[in-house]
């Protein structure tokens, strides 16, 4: 069949000139047949394309039967400018067989306005923040970086179970927080109280959460970090990865239905974008054209697994256009960058009705948790470098200082009186009461069912006659 | 609990009629095709809340005979309207019907739910009267679109979720086992999840072993989440307007032979009780607990038992979790002999459950260990003979009555 090769020509020149297949090698001059059958010699493509045509008379009349009208022609030899129509649509088709390269020369640059040291870069654009945001701003990710040092210490000495921090992504939590409004439905990974923090959750409320005491919104049934608050629009954290972001589409959904003007806002980490359920949730809500905001925290390590192990990607900004959403990539350690690009990511995704995927690229300083000690796989330099000399908070309060709204007395007596704040809850919420015995049934259902009145019986019983096995401060 | 309002309405189900999705029919193993069977009264018994002996309610005994029993010899409570006939996946479809009309918050989203009108035309033309965006067509991504629900469910909304088949609901298993049975507990009751996860499941006519799955014994240990069955149309449509109107997450389990069952049901407006069982055939000698599609095995054993002199007890137990041991329990009280019927496999299925639950709570009334009759453990096979055989038949039920009441 190697005889069989046409020259190179577009397929309607060649249906134009009325060929039919089966003679199409006596009339058409012939190309010679390549040789190697690892390499291509020149316009191959072609070659085989029209070998492929030659084969398949069915396959050919598809092709002359479809898509070929008039004004598409162009005898342009390369056939570049002629499309097909196919289910999703017309395509152009190439007689040219090029792989779409795995990886760009450059990666896809991050949004940044603030340098290093907290300097506005020339020529940057950025929503401009009055005094009273931007200290508020401030003053929370300081609260937010007490309340981690101190509840983490509280783990060590033992007065805690577990504790998780958000050191280093302080100017995601809480410049995204800012950025968005109070209706907005935030569904959280686990790393995010930088929001509940903005948005009025009081450190003792965080304390009684972690100590699941009676007062705690989760009634103690969650271990520590698992916030969550329906007055603050803050879904319940839940353990499993990015189970969230399918449920985000839901809220969307729901926002949809009510023609509210808000829309769902879903965290995930770096790890979190290879689940399954990443991928269906992104699908999902480009397709429903759901108003979710995906917001992703790079922040390099999944517990132990570094990003370079994590996906072979740019990044997960890249994977947006996959899906057919627009995305962003920032610098989340620049909270002007993030307050910024949220509130023109929430914009569109409001009023376009349209999901948007932003990356916040940033570093976990902390260790994943306290089940965990992160030296273990990465240096300490790494770690003390990133804390010392790119803190998202150094570079936001030098801006904030320059604008001359903030001053190193305050962040003294800030810290003095927050410390002595998240120290009081601590000692408060471990005094206080944990939730009775009846809290253990309760809201598993609506209303207690049969069989869960009798295990409560059954257990109450069995305590009441074995007082002593029990502990004594669980209210019954 | 919501309490039921049930009518005592004699419902003529004339199993002859009876057609399944596929064509073929006989069953060479057992030599009983489904044609043979006879017609019975199904009676729907009122509240079982008061506590009175099963016995005193309203019964009408089986007939002794194949013929079908005429309606106008059954004694109905309430001087109901004729009412209509419909197929079950009618049933289905008039209770979500009626449910979305009544609250605008009701929406269903599923594969092909839309204007294909879902696989088994359960939603058939509520895409064109609701819209698209109540009737919501999703990518195949169960996992996704159950969470979807969830999500939608803990704003506001009331979601329907339908799989197309109940074994695909595996791939959801995260979102409903952790999610959806947790977070009204661990958001301290903040955020509730009023969803409805729906769709068939169990043995089918030769669909293959992943399309034969039973689901509810996998799912039956997740707290927080409450299971039903229906088997006619009757508790069907009722069953589902319970299930969509409760605040808590409730899977509903069809069966993929059950859809063309047709019956003539009330046309005023019921709504069934999601934990309640449902006495089929009241009687002395044997309790027979089952649900779903083994519900008409269990029948068509009964009516070769009557024949033999018995007088089996024949409960389709419908709410898989919780357990109505009320209504159970007073049956076992009276005959002292449990048979259980079951399409879950031998190991960790419902009737193992069921078991386990009877022994403790009654283990003082039974005569004789509880049998129960289950699928084996294995993955259920294409070939017809062999898949018959893996399902529990007629005659196995005869004869563990005869041998249990010996």
């Amino acid at each position: 069949m190697g005889s069989w090769f046409a020259r190179s020509r577009s397929i309607p020149y060649l249906l134009k000139r009325n060929i039919s297949f089966l003679h199409a090698n006596s009339s058409c001059k012939t190309l010679p047949p390549y040789k190697s059958p690892h390499g291509f010699r020149e316009r191959p493509a072609a070659s085989i394309l029209s070998f492929r045509r030659l084969e398949s008379t069915l396959a050919g009349k598809q092709a002359q039967a479809v898509a070929y009208t008039d004004d598409e022609v162009d005898s342009d030899a390369d056939g570049e400018n002629q499309s097909i129509e196919f289910p999703g649509g017309r395509v152009g088709f190439t007689t040219q067989m090029e792989f779409i390269s795995e990886a760009t020369d450059k990666r896809v640059p991050c949004y940044r306005v603030l340098d290093d040291d907290g300097f506005p870069i020339a020529g940057t654009r950025f929503e401009q923040l009055d005094e009273e945001t931007a200290v508020k701003m401030y003053k929370s990710m300081v609260s937010l970086q007490i309340m981690d040092t101190i509840f983490y210490e509280a783990q060590r000495q033992g007065r805690l179970s577990f504790y998780l921090t958000s050191t280093g992504e302080e100017a995601i939590n809480i410049a995204t927080a800012a950025a968005l409004s109070p209706d907005d439905i935030i569904l959280p990974q686990y790393r995010e109280p930088g929001i509940l923090l903005w948005r009025g959750f009081s450190i003792e409320e965080f304390a009684s959460q972690c100590f699941g005491t009676k007062d705690g919104h989760g009634k103690g049934r969650q271990m520590p970090i698992h916030y969550g608050s329906k007055d603050l629009n803050f879904i319940t954290v839940s353990s499993p990865i990015a189970t969230q972001l399918p449920q985000a589409a839901g809220v969307a959904y729901s926002l949809k239905m009510d023609g509210k003007e808000a829309c769902a806002v879903a965290f995930t980490g770096d790890g979190g974008t290879s689940e399954g359920d990443f991928h269906a949730a992104m699908n999902f809500a480009a397709v429903m054209e759901a108003p979710v905001l995906f917001i992703c925290r790079n922040n390099g390590w999944a517990i132990s697994t570094p990003v370079s192990e994590q996906f072979r990607s740019d990044g997960v900004v890249v994977k947006g256009q996959a899906y057919g959403i627009r995305s962003i990539r920032i610098d989340g350690n620049d909270a002007l960058a993030v307050y910024s690009a949220i509130r023109a990511a929430r914009m569109m995704v409001v009023r376009e009705q349209k999901p948007v995927l932003v990356e916040a690229l940033t570093y976990r300083v902390g260790h994943h948790s306290t089940s965990d000690d992160s030296t273990k796989y990465r240096s300490v330099s790494e770690i003390e470098q990133w804390k010392r000399t790119r803190n998202p908070m150094t570079r936001f309060r030098n801006w904030v200082q320059a604008n001359g709204w903030w001053s190193d007395k305050e962040e003294t007596e800030l810290r003095g009186t927050l410390r002595q704040q998240v120290l009081k809850a601590i000692q408060i919420a471990e005094k206080t009461e944990k939730p009775s015995l009846g809290d253990l049934f309760s809201d598993v259902y609506d209303k207690l069912p049969s069989n869960l009145q009798e295990q409560e019986k059954s257990l109450r019983q069995t305590i009441k006659r074995h007082k002593q096995d029990f502990p004594a401060d669980v209210p019954l | 609990m919501a309490a039921a309002i049930l009518h005592g309405v004699g419902a003529t189900t004339p199993l002859s009629s009876v057609k399944y999705n596929n064509s073929r029919r006989s069953l060479p193993g057992s030599g009983i095709t489904e044609r043979k069977r006879a017609s019975f009264v199904i009676q729907c018994y009122g509240s079982l809340s008061s506590g009175l002996n099963i016995g005193i309610n309203r019964a009408v005994k089986l007939s002794t005979n194949a013929v079908a029993t005429k309606q106008d010899s059954v004694t109905a409570s309430t001087p109901s309207k004729p009412g209509h006939e419909l197929l079950l996946f009618e049933a289905l479809r008039e209770g979500l019907e009626e449910e979305m009309e009544r609250d605008p918050w009701v929406c269903v989203m599923g594969e092909d739910v839309g204007h294909y009108g879902g696989s088994y035309k359960v939603t058939k033309g509520l895409a064109d009267k609701y819209g698209d965006l109540r009737v919501l067509d999703t990518p195949i991504a169960e996992n996704s679109f159950t969470g979807m629900g969830i999500g939608a469910a803990m704003t506001g909304l009331r979601p329907i979720v339908e799989g197309m088949n109940m074994g695909f609901l595996l791939l959801a298993f995260n979102q409903i086992s952790n999610n959806c049975g947790m977070l009204h507990y661990t958001s301290g009751g903040q955020f509730k999840i009023p969803i409805v996860i729906r769709g068939p499941g169990g043995v089918g006519r030769q669909l293959g072993a992943e399309h034969s799955q039973r689901l509810e014994s996998y799912f039956q240990s997740i707290p927080g989440i409450q299971m039903v069955a229906c088997s006619t149309p009757y508790n069907a449509k009722g069953l589902m307007k319970a299930a969509i109107r409760s605040d808590n997450p409730v899977i509903l389990f069809e069966h993929v032979l059950l859809y063309n069952l047709k019956e003539r049901i009330p046309d005023e407006e019921y709504v069934l009780s999601l934990e309640e069982s449902e006495m089929v055939r009241t009687g002395d000698h044997v309790t027979i607990l089952t649900y779903s599609r083994m519900r008409y095995h269990v029948m068509q054993a009964a009516k070769t038992l009557v024949n033999k002199g018995y007088d089996p007890e024949v409960i389709d137990i419908r709410s898989l979790k919780p357990f109505d041991l009320h209504t159970i329990g007073n049956s076992v009280k009276k005959t002292h002999r449990v048979v259980i019927v079951e399409e879950c496999m031998r190991t960790g299925g419902i009737g193992a459950s069921l078991t386990a639950s009877i022994n403790e709570h009654f283990h003082d009334y039974l005569d004789a260990p509880i049998v129960c009759l289950s699928s084996q453990d294995v993955p259920t096979p294409y070939a017809g003979t062999l898949e018959d055989w893996t399902v529990v038949q007629p005659a196995q039920i005869v004869a563990a009555v005869e041998q249990l009441c010996r």
